[in-house]
């Protein structure tokens, strides 16, 4: 009795899950479906005598095979929407008829199938059910087990092999950072120095303090754009770092007209970089991946 | 009771083949390869309980092997495909076609 009641509530429950993973637009919906069919299934196993299989179930399916699924789903697939174009015609509606009909099959086969009751596994699992396996396994199956080491040791190396990516150019070194860095003063005039840190020249070096300059102004190459245009909207932008970074733009503008007397487009092309965004943001602000206001650690300015 | 867990063992077993020919995502065509294997899996559990002996678990823990080898091995040309081409559509992996 117990037993009916298991099997058709975890019946229920795994056959809408794997609906749901068929039919479920998001990958990581998917996914999660996916676990809750392996989760019942375990469960199906534990009820049906198999106690070590539900515990591999567990482990290996929904502990290592699961995560393996989401962590490439992170990496990959999280936000490709599936396409609904089908590139052969009628495919969906021919596989769901496909797939009626494959159902239609077993169930009738498996309906006229004359079944006697389930002898059970007591007689052959005296010993226990895990002592029972490994019995078998080590006797009967033992080459069968040894060629799965095999299979586990070559998945692993593919799996190494695949993933593994030469480099095709160089690791750039300090000194290569350092003298891009210093071409780029050159050219274009942009801050050599590692960015200030927040607060290094003030009274305060909390994440949220702007750094000062020696004559007491706020040195906007510490501020955050991103933040302080935030902040500027929301109307709690302190004046003196609004001040800074409106002296900065107007600096910027003076550098790109006077770049363009002398017949240099600033804002355009490979080393067009000098000038100003739409947005008048200075040139020092406009990032380079290591110096980026975004995303650089040592950059806090303007932040709450 | 046996003839209810094959039947819903055929069912996940075609819900899973369905997904296989349906979907576009190869991430999720590859999670509906597993359905099918876990759908096999059940029915090896249930007949080694109608035939009393414990072949079938045998079988079916070893099905699992194979399975978390091929997960391994399948997700890594997923993760390979997808820095060439920046897709893990399967329309998109069409080359061998012509």
């Amino acid at each position: 009795m117990g037993e009916t009641i298991t099997f058709w509530v975890l019946a229920v429950v795994s056959v809408t899950a794997a609906l749901g993973l068929v039919f479920s637009r998001k990958a990581v919906y998917s996914a999660l479906m996916l676990g809750t069919v392996m989760l019942s299934l375990a469960v199906l196993y534990a009820v049906q005598d198999a106690p070590f299989l539900a515990a591999v179930q567990i482990v290996v399916y929904t502990g290592a095979v699961m995560m393996l699924f989401l962590f490439v789903l992170m990496l990959v697939g999280v936000d490709s929407a599936d396409s609904l174009v089908e590139t052969i015609r009628g495919q969906r509606f021919w596989a769901i008829v496909a797939g009626l009909g494959f159902a239609a099959l077993l169930g009738l086969g498996i309906g006229n199938a004359v079944l006697s009751a389930p002898k059970g596994l007591t007689a052959v699992t005296a010993a226990g059910n895990v002592p029972s396996l490994a019995e078998l396994i080590f006797t009967r199956y033992v080459f069968a087990f040894e060629v799965t080491s095999a299979l586990l040791i070559t998945a692993a190396l593919g799996a190494m092999v695949l993933a593994h990516r030469e480099r095709t150019e160089p690791k750039p070194t300090q000194k290569d950072l350092s003298r891009k860095r210093f071409v780029e003063f050159g050219e274009h005039g942009r801050n050599p120095a590692p960015l200030p840190g927040p607060g290094t020249y003030a009274r305060h070096n909390a994440i949220d303090m702007p750094a000062l300059l020696p004559d007491g102004t706020v040195a906007s190459l510490s501020v955050n754009r991103v933040l302080a245009r935030r902040e500027a909207a929301e109307g709690t932008l302190a004046p003196e770092i609004l001040a800074a970074l409106e002296a900065e733009d107007r600096a910027a503008e003076e550098q790109v007209r006077h770049a363009g007397v002398n017949g240099v487009n600033g804002t355009g092309g490979v080393n067009g970089s000098n000038g100003a965004g739409p947005n008048g943001a200075a040139p020092e602000a406009e990032e380079s991946p290591e110096t980026s206001p975004e995303t650089s650690p040592e950059m806090g300015g303007e932040a709450k | 009771m046996t003839t209810h867990y094959l039947v819903l063992s055929a069912l996940l077993f075609v819900i899973g083949g369905v997904g296989v020919l349906v979907r576009r995502n190869a991430i999720v065509v590859f999670m509906c390869v597993e359905l099918m294997l876990n759908a096999c899996n059940l029915a090896f559990v249930t007949f080694a309980r109608q035939n009393g002996n414990l072949d079938g678990q045998i079988i079916a823990f070893f099905v699992m092997i194979v399975a978390a080898a091929e997960v391994v091995i399948g997700l890594a040309i997923i993760v390979t495909i997808f820095r060439t081409r920046r897709s893990a559509s399967v329309d998109d992996v069409n080359l061998l076609k012509y």
